[in-house]
């Protein structure tokens, strides 16, 4: 069993970073809808504020590294260019998939969008973590803000889940391939 | 919602809103410059040569950057403006949601194209 270099990083660029960010938000919107719904609940603990305040803070720097990995570490091998005369494309995603009208389109909408739509994430959620340390538990007394938190939350799982969902399709129809091979298990004859 | 409200709840302190809602309106303004940026970008062939900042990334580095740095210069000025003033949160609010569902269209390649 072995793996390349890219490869693993792309899969803690997807599955590490990306997915952990996407579990982290279904939490945190739960715990922020919860927490926040009744008006006639008495305003959070000082423990729990502080749990929500590192929950948030957490989830920020998860974003960030998605998009940042993301952009400046497996984006450079997803659009490098081949030399001319190659007809292996195996190592070159972005120019495999445009060489087929079956596949095009997963660069031209999907890397088109996930490339840019992902970075509504850490913008979204770094403001949402800095309201909330700013405000606590006076978001309890602060309904606008709050919804106003909270949708951009919502939306930044909704970025999210783009930026993932086609992250994942994009690998499976042309994945980032090379570096040096990692051998994980040596497999013997069964 | 006003800081009266605020007094009446225990164990809340009072406190102005306007730190929050510098906050909300910069990241509008910050995820909507990521679309327009990124229309610039694809669409104007200067933009695409000056948005490479990095070159193995393209000139999504400077379409990014930009953004990010307009995000948080605005936040700071408008943190330094309101951070401690009650300021009208259902428009900051509003223009904050409009700007973002507009970035959330504007980055759908179909819609970005239209321009």
């Amino acid at each position: 069993m072995e793996i390349t270099t890219r490869s693993l990083l792309t899969m803690i660029h997807g599955m590490g970073f990306g997915a952990l960010y996407l579990m982290a938000c279904s939490g945190a919107l739960v715990e922020l809808h919860r927490r926040y719904r009744s008006p006639l609940k008495p305003a959070i603990e000082i423990e729990d504020e502080r749990f929500l305040g590192l929950y948030l803070t957490i989830m920020a720097v998860l974003a960030w590294l998605t998009v940042l990995t993301g952009a400046y570490v497996i984006y450079p091998w997803y659009r490098a260019v081949p030399p001319a005369g190659t007809v292996d494309l195996a190592g070159y995603p972005q120019r495999l998939l445009m060489s087929s009208p079956s596949t095009i389109a997963w660069h031209s909408i999907g890397m088109e969008w996930k490339e840019h739509v992902a970075w509504l994430v850490p913008i979204s959620i770094t403001m949402a973590a800095a309201v909330f340390a700013r405000h606590g538990r006076n978001l309890k007394v602060q309904p606008e803000l709050r919804a106003a938190v909270l949708a951009f939350v919502w939306i930044s799982l909704f970025a999210a889940g783009i930026a993932g969902f086609f992250g994942a399709m994009l690998n499976k129809n042309a994945p980032v391939q090379g570096g040096a091979t990692i051998h994980i298990v040596q497999g013997g004859e069964k | 919602m006003t800081a009266q409200n605020a007094s009446v709840t225990p164990g809340v302190r009072d406190f102005p809103n306007g730190g929050g809602a510098a906050a909300l309106l910069a990241a509008g303004i910050g995820s909507f410059m990521v679309a327009v940026f990124a229309i610039l970008g694809d669409q104007s062939a200067l933009f695409k040569k000056l948005f490479v900042f990095y070159k193995p990334t393209g000139p999504l580095s400077g379409v990014t950057t930009s953004a990010i740095v307009v995000w948080l210069v605005v936040w700071f000025f408008l943190h330094r403006r309101w951070s401690w003033q009650m300021v009208d949160m259902a428009r900051v609010r509003t223009a904050a949601l409009i700007l973002l569902f507009l970035a959330l269209l504007l980055t759908f390649p179909p819609l970005a194209d239209l321009f």
